[in-house]
């Protein structure tokens, strides 16, 4: 009977995801609960700042300029064509702003801060120092994964909108300099053009629900991890893989929310 | 009054989820000061115990007992504090690899005190001290050999002076020279501390020096319990396999398999 095989395959598997996903929210709550360390003593959160954010900064920097850079010789090609090459300050810090600052740098921090974060989670419940903790009678969701949660959302707005800048530097810099768009329009345009409500808050906002979604994917599957070398290796897989894709999905959600009227 | 036990296990029973019966009412009992041995083949349940004792695992029937408080009645709060009568000792010593051997001392110290910081450090030295590692204070856990490393993990686990030490294979991948060092840590430690300890182990030689009494574990039941002398003169066949390291008796040397001479030559065989 295959096609019953299939059909239970089928229903074992949704079963899996909806009580998998059901657990991660127990979690999620679990964690919230217990994340009054992370801010009593946020001298914890700031070295998870510093690992997730600080050190990640040269990625975002680097591509952030190039992805400006690609923008503006992209840009400038469609806008002379209708002789609008003028506003190429406003496509490129547009695009950036409203999208591909949260989400290209969304995906960057997944792979380099939230993988990290997996492992180090993942490799600490290997190496039984979280059930140490726990016989320390210091628990392990207080004192490991909250302040590693917090610190990446905190510190992916940052990064978000330091990719914004260093894009748009990126796209002067090719626009500007190299092809030699006005700059008086370039930064002009720019100004008029981008809203502050519209525009950047709703990017600040993506930023932080990115920043959200990744932590919480990153330190529950760090907690989740089968503790071998195998299982943390396959945990830091699925946060990727999982963060990869919950932020597009994400995104899609949240561009058709904010942006309908505009 | 303090209870007589500081540990009491009555009618443990205990399986995994969906596993095999782990524990089958078992029945233990250590003493204030007692060093006692939990000895047993892999996979007989000894660490289980260790995590039934500190509240890691619930049984399915019976209780344990420490300091005349059932650990799986507790809620977490209670557990906790029940906790900070307890420390721990993991095989591989699970030190913090991010901190340094001194900030791994001190964690326990920095989480449940408000002490002052020199106050800290005063501890945490006497503490490395006790273990003769004082001078590797600065060092990072990754520049410690095995023996080193369990020692610093020993300086944490009496590091807020616990009445109860609990040790997981202790002895694991030592050389002589840390063997004999971490037994005779074990016992010093214990009766400075005036604490009780339960060393789940595999060494007989080394263990058998130090301890005051031994349960061997098998299927999940007492196997046999006495003093290191008792037990090293004792006729049970399972006690006399063990302590001798003989490859073959009632532990089998083979894990469960089909018939050999069917599996060799009946139809799935190679033709």
């Amino acid at each position: 009977m295959p096609l019953a095989d299939l059909f239970q395959a089928i229903g074992r598997r949704v079963n899996n995801g909806i009580w998998r996903l059901g657990y991660a929210a127990r979690f999620f709550l679990t964690m919230l609960g217990r994340s009054g360390i992370a801010f009593s003593r946020f001298s914890l959160t700031v070295k998870e700042i510093y690992f997730t954010g600080v050190l990640s900064l040269i990625v975002i920097v680097v591509s952030g300029l190039f992805v400006g850079m690609v923008l503006a010789l992209q840009g400038y090609n469609t806008l002379q064509r209708y002789g609008s090459s003028e506003a190429l300050g406003v496509l490129v810090a547009l695009s950036l702003v409203r999208e591909l600052g949260p989400v290209v740098s969304g995906l960057l921090f997944a792979s380099r801060a939230g993988s990290a974060v997996t492992a180090e989670i993942g490799l600490m419940k290997a190496t039984e120092q979280l059930s140490a903790m726990e016989m320390m009678a210091v628990n392990p969701i207080a004192r490991v994964v909250a302040p590693r949660f917090w610190g990446g959302v905190i510190a992916m707005p940052l990064l978000a909108a330091l990719f914004s800048a260093t894009g748009i530097l990126g796209g002067y810099l090719i626009g500007v300099i190299l092809i030699g768009v006005d700059e008086g329009a370039f930064w002009s345009q720019m100004q008029s053009m981008v809203d502050f409500r519209e525009d950047i808050v709703n990017g600040v906002i993506k930023s932080l629900v990115f920043g959200v979604l990744v932590s919480l994917i990153a330190v529950f599957e760090g907690y989740d991890a089968v503790p071998t070398a195998e299982g943390v290796s396959n945990a830091t897989t699925r946060t990727v893989v999982t963060s990869s894709l919950v932020i597009l999905f994400a995104d899609f959600i949240l561009t058709a929310l904010m942006f309908r009227g505009s | 009054m303090p209870p007589e036990d500081f540990v009491a296990i009555t009618g443990l029973s205990f399986a995994y989820p969906g596993g095999r019966q782990i524990l089958d009412r078992l029945e233990m009992r250590i003493a204030p000061g007692q060093v006692v041995a939990i000895m047993g083949s892999s996979g007989h349940g000894k660490t289980t115990i260790l995590r039934l004792i500190g509240g890691q695992l619930r049984p399915q029937r019976g209780a344990v007992r420490v300091a005349g408080q059932v650990v799986h009645e507790l809620n977490t709060r209670e557990l906790y504090r029940l906790r900070r009568k307890m420390g721990m000792l993991f095989q591989f010593g699970a030190l913090f690899t991010d901190l340094s051997v001194f900030e791994n001392v001190a964690f326990p110290m920095r989480e449940h005190t408000a002490l002052p910081e020199a106050l800290i450090r005063d501890l945490v030295l006497m503490k490395l001290h006790a273990v003769g590692l004082r001078g590797a204070a600065q060092l990072m856990p990754n520049e410690l050999s095995g023996g080193m490393a369990r020692r610093v993990a020993l300086a944490r686990t009496i590091a807020l002076d616990p009445r109860l030490i609990m040790y997981d294979e202790p002895f694991t991948g030592l050389d002589p020279i840390s063997l004999s060092v971490i037994g005779q840590l074990i016992r010093r430690l214990n009766d400075a501390l005036g604490a009780s300890s339960i060393i789940v182990t595999h060494d007989v030689i080394s263990s058998l020096k130090i301890v005051d009494y031994v349960y061997f574990v098998s299927e999940g039941k007492i196997a046999a319990q006495g003093t290191p002398q008792e037990i090293l003169d004792s006729d049970i066949p399972f006690v006399r396999q063990f302590v001798k390291a003989e490859p073959d008796g009632p532990v089998p040397f083979h894990y469960p398999a089909r018939d050999y001479r069917e599996e060799l030559l009946g139809p799935h065989a190679a033709r």
